[in-house]
């Protein structure tokens, strides 16, 4: 639903520049336009609340600001939609610089992205909120910014921040006004034929320099509409976002969508039926700030004792404790795209990077966890991400918060066999069964079929590239659907492609063919037939069971010949020769062989110094133990872990 | 001459793996000494060197000035000493390495020699070695030096090719090691080693054949082929990793060491360990000791030693090294006697590993009864004989256990060091296996600083 709005942002990839600062800001009223039809999908219940304006000013605390000064038609709540590096984190920082939210420093940069990550790679990947006060018109108003990650991996962050909002700014990136290379006109007319909107509602900013930042927050004043909530109503809250604090446990972000909650208000969770006191609220300016309330169409924080993030599911209501509402329509949950094995680069490391994990996914409840074990890499899991970026991202993160120091394996898709059998069906529970692990690949003989999850990617190029693009497509297993100039030089070719094409290099290849000027983005399509096989790899005519994979049958052979390749290159010389093959069932496709050690003795020890000598011998017996013996072959972790790994 | 016979005499047959070497043998099932804890031979090292070799990182410096007279009173203080630790009553052979000992004085020599015969039985037999670098300096001083005592050259003439010299930064050119060797031979005619190396830069199997082929001729009755290694931080390392220079492959060194061993054993020579190789039963009985596992002591910086240190009540032996810069060396023997820096205890597990280790680097291997010598309690077929990975060895045609002993075969030895670390796991998995009680564990990876 949400998603056109965003892949159609991979329209301007082409303009990318990591420090562009040139927007195109586009505010939309809900009424109109696709904006319209993401918020009505997620908004259903906004729409069923009466648009009762009253306000009671019975507000008696001593706070620094007294939230109840805010009535549901001074409160504004909004986002910010953007791809990736086209400066939405920057226009984010001048927003809160103007609204005196945070001093104007030169040293604010990405200000709403706290993570090491996000900081490093310029992107946003987890949602956050920032309450600005702004004058307009002589009075003061409350404009809510929920800060979104801008990749389609983070769709599920931004569908749930796009929840609590009743408008949001659209950023196109045009290449720097202030440059001679800037196309903002060129970028207006884009922005006409993809989105129908028009060219005269665009407005044109620097974030960097700050021109026209300010017209922003008065076209959201004017144009976005106020929530449509009660204070008089039963209290009512949306979560929509929740953080782990290791002092306080859960931080959930709420948006109230009737009534006020105040600190001391028992609450209710309508998903558990758990009742919780509030111990502190307030809001996020963008640090936390208390207050004592807080009200009807307000977006703040809460924290009430609540030890697991569970207890905060996002997408649950929480209400009043006796004054029971309707719950308010949740999500669905996070579908995740791609798996990839993690386990500890030491066996001694499992139980802090276990913790490690634990602690990242009370932060990130959409990625999936399975526990699995490698002979060759030990006791780890089987993780799911929502895509490529989420994997890498959700790495990093384990890196460099944690400490930790992770064996990441080339990623994998969830295929799909349709059992032959009323026996096998009743023995699986189920006619289709999903098949993560190559080890769980049954046979050709007991399915009707397989399937493979598709994507319907998205891309967008100079027409020089296209005949390139097209062929790297093709080797790709891609289905062109359709291909149209979107303005005099620039191409948009839509393609189905099997998602397991695209999970591990293709976007690499796409942008160094056409040297950078190439954008991708991709929807899940569902699933296909495929004629799928397992390929096994042999040592010396053993099966390394950790090695085998899925793979489509016009694949097999240069797949097998490119991971025979590199387990020649990994494994070192032996004093036997190792014959390394690809096998489908008893076929032989593609062999390497590995040459015997024909010589590894060295000389002298001088002056008797055999200390040296002996611990070098050590230290090899030592990392012999490590290895795993298949046959007599000893395969170091290593080789497994360059065979294994993402490239 | 008399003595000439007999070294030959007690080396006989070696070459054919059934003499074991001059000391009889003793069982130490009424020690609680390691074996042949009375007797040891003995390393002196000598640390200077004029220049700097591209390719070593051995324990050298270059000095601006020198006090030989310092440096010989440190010498002869450190061996009383350490001889006196040891309570050795033989030192059955002495070496002299570098460092460069031919930049030594003669006097110093013998002035070392002259300690250690006031300190223990050091028999006329004795083999004195002196490591000698073939410089026209060298070779003059050739004749001092066996006044002094030394009944043994090794020559480092590493090539006989120019070039190949002047990469390694060598002092010195083929002519001059050919005039050294020529003229220690007629000193010390059966008593001359050369040291050759093979996988140069830009050496191909070709040229290193033809080295030796014009090598034979002029050497003596040993000869000692090193493969070049690459040490870090060498400057011939930087040049290499640079792309400056390139070495062979590994493929082509196999065939270098293939090739020269199978040409000095038909030029008459006896491949006696790995890098090795005597003909008229010359071997080197100093080197010989290291590999069977005999107590030596090391004097001189950085110099390596091992012995039980009896005069402290030791009953273990210690894995001991010297002070490895020069000048703090000389402070420490000035004010201490010796300067020993770090004492490893090995444990029982930890001298058979030496043992395994050293033993299986000669072509005759570990023989029963010097294997006994170390572990009365658990023979060798005891402890490999059942292992499926020893085995997978012996059927491929590596390693021979029989009653003999243990040993590589020919193509086994060149594969050395793949073979070791799975006899290392194995006898480490027999001492798991049999409960031993490792109580020396503690000790054995601690340093033990020494008491200023």
């Amino acid at each position: 639903m949400h998603l056109p709005l965003f892949r159609s942002h991979g329209l301007f990839l082409p303009f990318i520049k990591r420090f562009s600062d040139i927007k195109i800001c586009r505010i939309k009223r809900r009424s109109q336009g696709c904006m319209s039809s993401c918020t009505v999908i997620r908004h259903r219940w906004m729409k069923s609340i009466s648009p009762v304006r009253h306000f009671s000013s019975n507000g008696s605390e001593k706070e620094s600001f007294d939230m109840s000064e805010f009535p549901v038609e001074r409160i504004r709540n909004f986002s910010i939609i953007a791809h990736i590096d086209h400066g939405k984190s920057t226009l984010a920082d001048r927003l809160l610089e103007i609204t005196g939210a945070i001093a104007k420093t030169a040293s604010n940069k990405q200000v709403l992205d706290k993570l090491q990550v996000e900081r490093e790679r310029g992107i946003t990947v987890k949602a956050q909120t920032a309450s600005l006060f702004y004058q307009h018109d002589g009075q003061t108003y409350l404009l809510n910014l929920i800060d979104t990650p801008g990749h389609v991996d983070f769709s599920y962050e931004v569908s749930r921040s796009i929840s609590a909002c009743q408008g949001v700014l659209l950023i196109v990136d045009a290449n720097q006004i202030d440059l001679k290379n800037a196309d903002p006109e060129r970028v207006e007319k884009q922005i006409e034929k993809v989105f129908d909107i028009p060219r005269e509602e665009c407005i044109r900013i620097s974030a960097k320099l700050g021109t026209n930042v300010d017209q922003v927050l008065q076209e959201v004043v004017n144009r976005i509409p106020p929530p449509t909530a009660g204070v008089d109503d039963l209290f009512k809250a949306l979560v929509f976002d929740s953080t782990f604090d290791h002092y306080r446990g859960v931080v959930a972000s709420i948006a109230v969508f009737g009534g006020r909650v105040s600190k001391g208000d028992k609450i209710v969770s309508a998903h558990l039926g758990k009742s919780y006191e509030v111990n502190e609220l307030g809001v996020l300016r963008p640090d936390q700030h208390p207050t004592e309330t807080l009200y009807a169409g307000q977006v703040g924080y809460v924290i009430a004792g609540m030890k697991e993030v569970k207890e905060a599911q996002i997408g649950d209501t929480f209400y009043l404790h006796k004054q029971p509402v309707g719950a308010l329509p949740g999500f669905k949950p996070a579908k995740a795209m791609v798996f990839a094995g993690m386990y500890p680069m030491d066996q001694s490391e499992y139980t802090n990077l276990r913790s490690a994990v634990e602690k990242l996914m009370l932060n990130d409840s959409s990625v999936t966890v399975q526990r699995d074990s490698s002979l060759a890499l030990g006791a780890g899991w089987r993780l799911g991400f929502l895509g490529l970026l989420h994997m890498e991202v959700f790495n990093q993160r384990l890196e460099q918060e944690y400490n930790a120091s992770v064996i990441i394996t080339s990623p994998t898709v969830p295929y799909k066999a349709v059992l032959a059998s009323a026996k096998l069906i009743k023995e699986h529970g189920e006619e289709v069964i999903t098949i993560i692990n190559p080890a769980h690949f049954p046979d050709r003989s007991q399915v009707v079929k397989y399937l493979e999850p598709m994507v319907l990617g998205t891309i967008i190029a100079p027409d020089d590239f296209t005949g390139k693009i097209m062929s790297l497509c093709q080797t790709r297993r891609a289905v062109q659907k359709n291909m149209f100039y979107i303005d005099d030089h620039r191409v948009m070719m839509k393609y189905t492609f099997p998602l397991n094409e695209i999970v591990v290099d293709f976007y690499d290849q796409l942008k160094s063919m056409s040297s950078g000027y190439a954008s991708f983005d991709y929807e899940d399509a569902g699933y296909e037939d495929a004629e799928l096989i397992k390929m096994d790899f042999l040592l010396n005519g053993r099966p390394v069971e950790e090695l085998a994979i899925i793979i489509h049958k016009e694949k097999a052979y240069s797949a097998g010949k490119a991971i025979c390749e590199r387990l020649k290159d990994s494994i070192p010389r032996q004093m036997f020769e190792i014959a390394v093959q690809a096998a489908i069932g008893s076929k032989i496709i593609a062999r390497e062989t590995i040459k015997a050690y024909r010589k590894n003795v060295l000389a002298k020890c001088y002056g008797g110094d055999i200390t040296r000598k002996m611990k070098l011998l050590k230290k090899q017996a030592e990392g012999k133990k490590k290895m795993r013996r298949i046959g007599n072959i000893d395969v170091p972790k290593d080789a497994f872990i360059n065979v294994l790994k993402r490239t | 001459m008399s003595r000439r016979a007999l070294l030959k005499q007690h080396q006989a047959l070696l070459c054919l793996g059934t003499a074991v070497g001059s000391v009889p043998l003793r069982s130490i099932a009424t020690h609680r000494l390691p074996p042949r804890a009375d007797e040891a031979s003995l390393y002196v090292h000598w640390p200077y060197c004029l220049k700097r070799c591209s390719y070593c990182n051995f324990n050298k410096y270059i000095p601006r000035s020198q006090n030989h007279a310092v440096m010989t009173e440190c010498l002869q203080k450190e061996t009383q000493t350490l001889l006196q630790l040891s309570q050795v009553s033989r030192i059955s052979s002495v070496f002299f390495g570098g460092g460069t000992p031919s930049l030594a004085q003669p006097s110093t020599i013998a002035a070392v020699l002259e300690t250690v015969s006031k300190n223990a039985h050091l028999s006329d037999d004795a083999e004195v070695t002196l490591e000698v670098n073939p410089t026209p300096a060298g070779k003059a001083s050739l004749k001092d030096f066996m006044l002094a005592g030394v009944n043994r050259f090794s020559i480092g003439i590493q090539s006989l090719n120019d070039d190949h010299l002047r990469i390694l930064r060598r002092d010195h050119n083929s002519q001059h090691a050919l005039q050294t060797v020529s003229e220690a031979r007629t000193l010390c005619p059966g008593r001359v080693s050369v040291d050759v190396m093979f996988a140069l830069p830009g050496q191909s199997v070709k040229s290193w054949e033809s080295e030796l082929e014009k090598l034979l001729p002029v050497c003596d009755d040993h000869v000692s082929l090193y493969q070049l290694t690459l040490e870090r931080g060498t400057q011939l390392y930087k040049q290499v990793e640079s792309g400056e220079l390139s070495v062979p492959g590994d493929d082509v060194t196999a065939v270098m060491y293939k090739s020269a061993r199978r040409d000095l054993e038909n030029a008459g020579f006896c491949q006696y360990e790995v890098s090795n190789f005597a003909k008229n039963n010359a071997v080197s009985e100093h080197n010989i000791g290291y590999w069977r596992g005999h107590q030596y002591i090391g004097v001189g910086p950085g110099a390596h030693g091992r012995f039980v240190p009896r005069a402290v009540g030791g009953a273990q032996r210690e894995a001991r090294t010297q002070t490895l810069e020069p000048d703090v060396w000389i402070r420490e023997v000035q004010h201490h006697g010796h300067g020993t820096r770090r004492r490893i205890q090995l444990d029982h597990r930890g001298l058979l590993e030496e043992v395994l280790v050293m033993g299986l680097r000669m072509n005759e291997g570990i023989t029963q009864q010097h294997w006994e010598l170390f572990s009365p309690e658990a023979d060798l077929k005891l402890i490999f004989g059942m292992s499926e990975n020893f085995q997978e060895l012996q059927v491929g045609g590596l390693l021979i256990l029989d009653d003999r002993g243990l040993r590589c075969s020919w193509e086994g030895l060149a594969l050395l060091d793949s073979i070791l670390p799975t006899m290392l796991l194995e006898l480490e998995m027999f001492f798991q296996s049999k409960g031993y009680q490792e109580d020396a564990q503690h000790l054995r990876n601690t340093d033990i600083q020494r008491d200023r």
